[in-house]
């Protein structure tokens, strides 16, 4: 085997199996892969090799609402080195109640391909 | 006094799913009574995604999982009152709840045990120290974060891998808090791989397996906590401690299916699980109080939850509408390396799904199902971990009409 050959594991996060998957890497490319019981494991591993992305939740203000906050999410997972800069933005966000599940209150949060979503009903107090 | 066929007590996922499935089978004598203001129950506060993933198919929040439920309620207008605490549950099904309106009574053909679970607190641990503010459940400090906007540490231990505990070590960090580090009693972490990955390594917060907390100092806010690592009888080893300073320690220790209102009840609970002793329909002790959800034995996934509340829902109609389930005599036990098995008594004339949990980590091993000795089922295990509930269907074809039942893994 030559020296440049990686063997890494890594702990599927896509589902709740959190499948270990072991992989042998070779210059950021995979030769092997075995562990994984559905393609989404590979996906992920090739993902984590690239560019780990993860998905983020978190709450925005609302006024007037029967509730002080409104829960969100990430409709995509972004880059991990954009989750910090992800927040800053959202924090900046203020809502209005009602506020509806589902509603996009940031479109392409950091120039990214993803959106902010409400994520929980408030009603008007 | 009102007459209803069903009092489902609890409005979170498992009493939502259970209402649902009643309606669908023609059982719309129902209500379902929840003590907080909303329906959804622990959902509401848990604003992370994953939820969803095997029921529907995409990854969801917390709230939108419930919502979907709630949307379902609204929409076949099933009876249900919030602000609604129950006081008390006779054996022969009556319940006393305070409500809004005053004090009410109804009398049940059958009742739903939806109650969910708590969280082991402090005072069931016997940490010794000091008594400072700053130490919370890491639900309570979940409830402060994500329904009241109360930021509740700034510089944090976790003692208890438990998943919540691993999911509030990533939202106190998104929130500005440093979390030092989480510390483990067991050998082994006791949340889910995938958070350990997603809510630790992500944000290089340091796990440390076989370490506990040995002292709790501070006055009015607590300013620091004593370290020690723990042998393998989990005692603590002297020369080991270490001391962190912190404003907060947040505990993860485990949860305990809530079944105060059970046990006044007259329902006999499995010292294992902490929930009710029942059978293949989810029925108790008592014909016609039926259990599923956190307050039977503690879930992983809410989708199991909802799965186990809407096969209790099939049970509990046939039971409104013939009066009596099918008797089950057959106890399962637990044998080598399993801590709990659902249900405890079967009829063996029905297939029925088993959930049980082991004990400690096992690779490349099964799971096996013996009656009088002989091996009725077996389930192969890549790798089998305290964290993960493990589930499987068992064929009526393969059981005898008598002698127990033993769950083992090898």
């Amino acid at each position: 085997m030559s020296e440049n050959i990686i063997k890494k594991t890594y702990t599927c996060i896509i589902c709740p199996n959190g499948c270990d998957i072991e992989a042998e890497i070779k210059d950021g490319e995979i030769l092997s892969i075995t562990g994984h019981t559905c393609p989404k494991g590979e996906a992920y591993v090739h993902q984590e090799l690239t560019a780990p992305t993860r998905t983020i939740a978190t709450s925005v203000l609302v006024l007037g609402g029967e509730l002080p906050l409104a829960s969100v999410r990430l409709t995509n997972p972004i880059p991990k080195d954009k989750i910090f800069p992800a927040m800053e933005e959202i924090k900046k966000l203020t809502l209005t109640a009602p506020v509806k599940e589902g509603t996009v209150v940031l479109e392409k949060v950091c120039g990214l391909d993803s959106d902010v979503i409400v994520t929980k009903n408030v009603q008007v107090k | 006094m009102e007459n209803k066929d069903v009092v489902i007590i609890g409005g979170g996922p498992a009493g939502l799913a259970a209402a649902l499935e009643l309606y669908k089978k023609g059982i719309h004598d129902i209500i379902i009574l929840e003590r907080e203001n909303h329906l959804g129950g622990i959902l509401r506060q848990c604003i992370h995604d994953g939820f969803g993933l095997s029921r529907f198919g995409k990854s969801l929040s917390g709230p939108e999982y419930a919502q979907a439920f709630i949307d379902e309620i609204e929409k076949n207008h099933i009876p249900y009152l919030t602000n609604a605490t129950v006081l008390e549950l006779t054996n022969d099904k009556q319940i006393y709840a305070m409500t809004r309106e005053g004090l009410k009574l109804y009398q049940a053909k059958a009742v739903v045990l939806a109650m969910g679970c708590r969280e082991r607190s402090r005072g069931a641990l016997g940490i010794p120290g000091e008594r400072p503010s700053g130490v919370f459940t890491a639900g309570t400090a979940q409830a402060y974060m994500n329904l009241y906007n109360r930021m509740p540490a700034k510089e944090v231990v976790i003692l208890g891998s438990g998943d919540i505990g691993m999911i509030m070590a990533r939202r106190l960090t998104l929130e500005g808090a440093h979390v030092q580090a989480v510390f483990e009693i067991m050998p082994h972490p006791s949340g889910l791989p995938r958070n350990i990955i997603q809510c630790l390594e992500d944000y290089d917060i340091p796990l440390y397996l076989s370490h506990t907390v040995t002292d709790i100092h501070g006055d009015s806010r607590l300013t620091g906590v004593t370290i020690s690592q723990v042998d393998e009888h989990l005692k603590p080893i002297p020369g080991t401690e270490k001391e962190y300073t912190c404003d907060t320690l947040i505990l993860s220790v485990g949860l305990i299916p809530d079944n105060l209102l059970s046990t006044d009840a007259g329902v006999t609970l499995d010292p294992h699980t902490k929930g009710a002793y029942v059978d293949e329909h989810f029925q108790t002790n008592i014909p016609g109080v039926f259990a599923a959800g956190n307050v039977l034995h503690v879930h992983d996934l809410v989708d199991f939850v909802s799965l186990e509340a809407e096969a209790l829902a099939d049970s509990a109609a046939s039971y409104i509408r013939d009066g009596a389930l099918p008797p089950c005599s057959l106890p399962i036990k637990t044998g080598n390396g399993v801590g709990h098995a659902i249900p405890q008594r079967i009829s063996g004339t029905k297939d029925f799904k088993l959930s049980l949990r082991v004990r400690s980590h096992y690779r490349d091993c099964r799971i096996l199902l013996r009656q009088n000795g002989e091996v009725i089922a077996t389930k192969k295990m890549k790798k089998a971990i305290p964290a993960e509930m493990i589930q499987f269907t068992v064929k009526s074809e393969a059981i005898q009409e008598h002698g127990e039942l033993e769950v083992s893994v090898e």
